[in-house]
């Protein structure tokens, strides 16, 4: 078998970068920089999110411009039940808010799939770039009706004051809540990894590179696709969750179409279909972020610069350069 | 009589102004080799295109063991078992030899919406591939990409693609192409057992390999089924050997 | 209610859509043509009005910033093509989202090192302010009357341009068949230029005359953008015709929602409620018509290649 043999060098890879995030954030614990803690929380939210949306990008080729659609709908499904917990007042049908974390990830992932299933429904009967400007469209329709919805703050969003809480954990200090992120995270690689290797994932890839083929063996892309995009639809709203925590804070941004093209970025900067791609990316991200941004208030222009040049020269993204291309069994 | 295994009624398919398909009538029995063939652009992939479901007809009605499968899409019909292979190789091209067979065998047992194993340690998918490039003579080029294996070997991929699935009907569009002799006469040895499996339906520029292994022929020009029946009734056709063969009786 | 209010309303969609239709118009030629999709377009946009704003308060004349508007997004149109956008013709619609996209940050912050963050302000020059009296005693903007004449001024020239001119004829021929018009000696090359800058002069002109009616300010081409994009899958991708009926039909939905769902919802709720209930929901409108011409007709109502 000549599979076992290529793939390890990426498994090596990934779980390279898996553990230097942890490490980080331990050893800036250890010091007593939790400022960094909050960074590589930062960092691992992120990357939840971008693993989401590499699932449908990556694996099925499907390059959805509105996965802010869905990462705003995890927050706002966090904030939404938090501030109604905070409060005392119950929601619609008389259901109470909750601030327990699993309970609110399961709302993220509800509500953001069910929000999935209707605009997958829609966009996934094009393909090309109709595809990348309904999925565009959608998520500016939630986005303007998220500023024009008075009830959860409209244009200002919302505050939910206290971070949400995790049974036996301390969720109000920085490395429980690392830790937690960092879970999820792990857990979502995980997921994506046996997704990959899966006979959905064989489906899927199969169908971005030759839908034809896969319909003449008795699949349907369509239904395929329809599946991965609410699949990673609900990584991505659960990642939503967790931002919201880590600001307590959910505004309209969230649903923005920078936030759609930052999570494009993230994958693809990483290293699109590859497992610690978008762990990757995010890391490159936020350090960017954090090194240029202190250094210049103009700091996007140079992310825009470098951003050309990478799509322009140098492809396949970090985990590209560091495990080589791809390889299908 | 039995069902035909595949039966075409009044199959009527438009581009424009352009009739490619034109009121075909075609039938395929079980345990035979029924042979299309006609000049370039005389709508034999637009036909094969309409029965495999990725073309949908404008008028008619297509069967398959009785069935109406017209409404169907190429996936529904695959999964009543129509097997077909492309004209121009169409293969998973980052996809192993392996891999390419292996999702024809997760295609015909209808499993892909499972999450958690890895393929390649699956042995009910990759048995049943290996057995299928085994046939076609591709075992020794499983773990090489698709789109590393010359032509003659896509051809070969696509047969044994096609046999992973375990259709009731084949539909071979110019499986011969660009074979070369040593190969075509290989793949004329190879169909000639096949169609105890299943039934055929050939689409062949090949002659000698059609004149082999045909129990039917069925000639179509501009869109229609100028001269139908067996392989010496076409060779004698007066109207075919004008129309199609291009020679004076000889 | 009253029916004068409501043909200015409709008067106001219009001018709306002319102005979406300007957008969609170079996005729908630049796929069309060369197969590109352009989220920068935004960004042309946006020059056009920073340039005419700039130009019309260091020259105190509207008209010379109208002109100012199409030379430079004409200028940043081809300038950016050349540089850039040549390199994705053959690219996947991945690499040009992404290279598009980091020239929108590029643009923007680009911008705002030149300008500052406070916006720019842009008066609508003495001869076209005030209102004009329409038949039916109907005062309506002058000014915005001239963006719907200048708009429909230019979908019969683009029309003119497309179906009579050797270009037009060039531009046709390439939509079809790129290799044929290459062989046929035509300098595609150019050709693709000239193309992305008609195009952006045409973004740069919709920037301009909106910067009379809003602030001129960084960010104000993106949203513009998307609403152009739901236009462009509306009317269908490579129509011009798809591209100005879906960019009115657009305006109109979107204005008229805004101004009747709050006052049909005012019949069985309390005002406020119905202006908030009905804002939110009016504002979802254009999208949920969108849904509709997907579901009849995926491939937009009057595509090009069918």
């Amino acid at each position: 078998m000549g599979a076992s043999m290529p793939v390890s060098r990426e498994a090596v890879v990934s779980l390279t970068l898996i553990l230097a995030l942890l490490a980080g954030a331990l050893i800036a614990q250890a010091s007593g920089e939790t400022f960094y803690v909050t960074l590589a929380t930062r960092i691992a939210i992120l990357a939840l999110a971008a693993t989401g949306l590499n699932l449908a990008l990556g694996l099925g080729g499907l390059v959805s411009f509105g996965h802010a659609a869905f990462f705003g709908i995890g927050g706002y499904a966090c904030g939404i039940l938090a501030i109604h917990a905070y409060n005392g007042e119950p929601m619609i049908l008389g259901l109470p808010g909750t601030q327990t974390m699993p309970v609110i990830w399961l709302a993220a992932l509800v509500a953001s799939g069910l929000v999935a299933v209707a605009i997958g429904a829609l966009s996934l009967r094009t393909s090309g770039v109709y595809f990348i400007m309904i999925t565009l469209a959608f998520a500016q329709m939630i986005y303007y009706f998220a500023i024009s919805w008075p009830a959860y703050g409209g244009e200002d969003g919302l505050s939910i004051f206290v971070r949400d809480n995790f049974p036996g954990v301390n969720t109000l200090k920085p490395l429980p809540f690392f830790l937690i992120c960092f879970a999820l995270l792990a857990a979502g690689l995980f997921f994506f990894g046996l997704v990959r290797d899966s006979r959905f994932g064989a489906a899927l890839q199969a169908a971005r590179q030759n839908p034809v083929r896969v319909a003449a063996l008795g699949m349907a892309p369509f239904r395929i696709r329809l599946v991965a995009f609410v699949l990673s639809a609900m990584m991505t709203g659960v990642a939503g969750a967790l931002y919201v925590d880590l600001n307590r804070f959910v505004s309209p941004s969230m649903l923005s179409w920078q936030m759609s093209g930052e999570l494009i970025v993230l994958v693809v900067l990483g290293g699109t279909g590859r497992l610690a791609g978008p762990l990757a990316g995010a890391a490159l991200y936020v350090l960017f972020e954090f090194l240029l941004g202190g250094m210049t208030e103009r700091w996007q222009f140079f992310l825009g610069l470098i951003l050309l040049l990478v799509v322009l020269f140098a492809r396949g993204g970090v985990v590209g350069l560091l495990a080589g291309r791809a390889r299908h069994g | 009589m039995a069902e035909p295994a595949l039966g075409v009624a009044g199959l009527v398919k438009s581009f424009g102004a352009l009739k490619a398909t034109d009121g075909v009538d075609l039938q395929l029995n079980a345990g035979e080799i029924h042979a299309l063939i006609g000049p370039n652009g005389a709508g034999k992939s637009t036909l094969i295109g309409q029965i495999a479901g990725t073309l949908r007809p404008d008028r008619g009605e297509i069967r398959l063991y009785g069935r109406d499968v017209t409404h169907l899409d190429a996936s529904g019909r695959s999964r009543l078992g129509v097997a077909r292979t492309f004209q121009v190789s169409s293969l998973v091209d980052e996809f192993s030899a392996l891999r390419n067979v292996m999702l024809a065998v997760q295609g015909r047992s209808r499993t892909s919406y499972r999450f958690i194993r890895n393929v390649m340690n699956d042995r009910t998918l990759v048995d049943p591939a290996r057995e299928a490039l085994d046939r076609v003579g591709l075992s020794k080029r499983a773990d090489v990409p698709a789109s590393e294996l010359s032509h003659g070997e896509r051809r070969q991929l696509e047969i044994a693609v096609a046999l992973a699935l375990g259709p009731k009907v084949f539909l071979l569009d110019e499986p011969m192409a660009g074979m070369g002799p040593d190969g075509s006469r290989a793949l004329t040895g190879f169909l000639h057992r096949l169609r105890e499996e299943a039934p055929i339906l050939l689409v062949e520029h090949d002659m000698d390999a059609v004149f082999a292994l045909a129990d039917r022929v069925s000639v179509l020009v501009y869109g229609r089924v100028v001269a139908s029946g067996t392989v010496d009734e076409i060779r004698n056709d007066p109207v075919v050997r004008e129309a199609y063969l291009g020679e004076p009786a000889a | 209610m009253q029916i004068d209010l409501l043909i200015e309303q409709v008067l106001n969609g219009v001018q709306f859509g002319v102005m979406l239709f300007l957008m969609a118009a170079g996005l729908t030629l630049i796929f069309g043509v060369m197969g590109l999709i352009n989220l920068a377009h935004g960004s042309l946009y946006m020059v056009g009005a920073f340039a005419c704003a700039a130009v019309a308060a260091a020259t105190g004349s509207f008209w010379l910033g109208l002109v100012a508007s199409l030379a430079a997004a004409a200028a940043a149109g081809a300038i950016v093509e050349v540089v850039v956008v040549r390199r994705l013709y053959k690219r996947d619609h991945l690499d040009q989202v992404l290279a598009t996209f980091a020239l929108i940050l590029i643009f923007s912050e680009g911008t705002r090192w030149l300008f500052g963050s406070s916006p720019l302000y842009l008066n609508i020059p003495g001869a076209l302010s005030g209102a004009v009296s329409l038949p039916g005693d109907l005062d309506y903007s002058l000014y915005r009357l001239f963006i719907i004449i200048v708009g429909m001024a230019v979908a019969a020239g683009l029309y003119f341009l497309i179906a009579h001119t050797r270009l037009g004829m060039r531009i046709r021929a390439g939509e079809s068949d790129r290799e044929m018009i290459a062989a046929l000696g035509v300098d595609i090359t150019t050709l693709y230029t000239l193309v992305f800058a008609l195009g952006a002069a045409l973004a740069g002109l919709a920037g301009a005359m909106v910067g009379a009616l809003q602030s001129v300010q960084v960010g104000m081409g993106e949203p513009v953008l998307i609403l152009a994009f739901v236009v462009v899958v509306i009317g269908g991708i490579g129509s011009i015709k798809g591209a100005l009926i879906g960019a009115v039909l657009v305006g109109v939905i979107d204005t008229l929602g805004r101004f009747l769902l709050p006052a049909a919802l005012h019949l069985f709720l309390p005002a406020s409620q119905a202006a908030s209930i009905g804002g939110s929901i009016a504002s979802m409108l254009i999208y949920v018509f969108m849904a509709l011409v997907l579901v009849v007709r995926p491939q937009g109502l009057f595509s090009a290649n069918a």
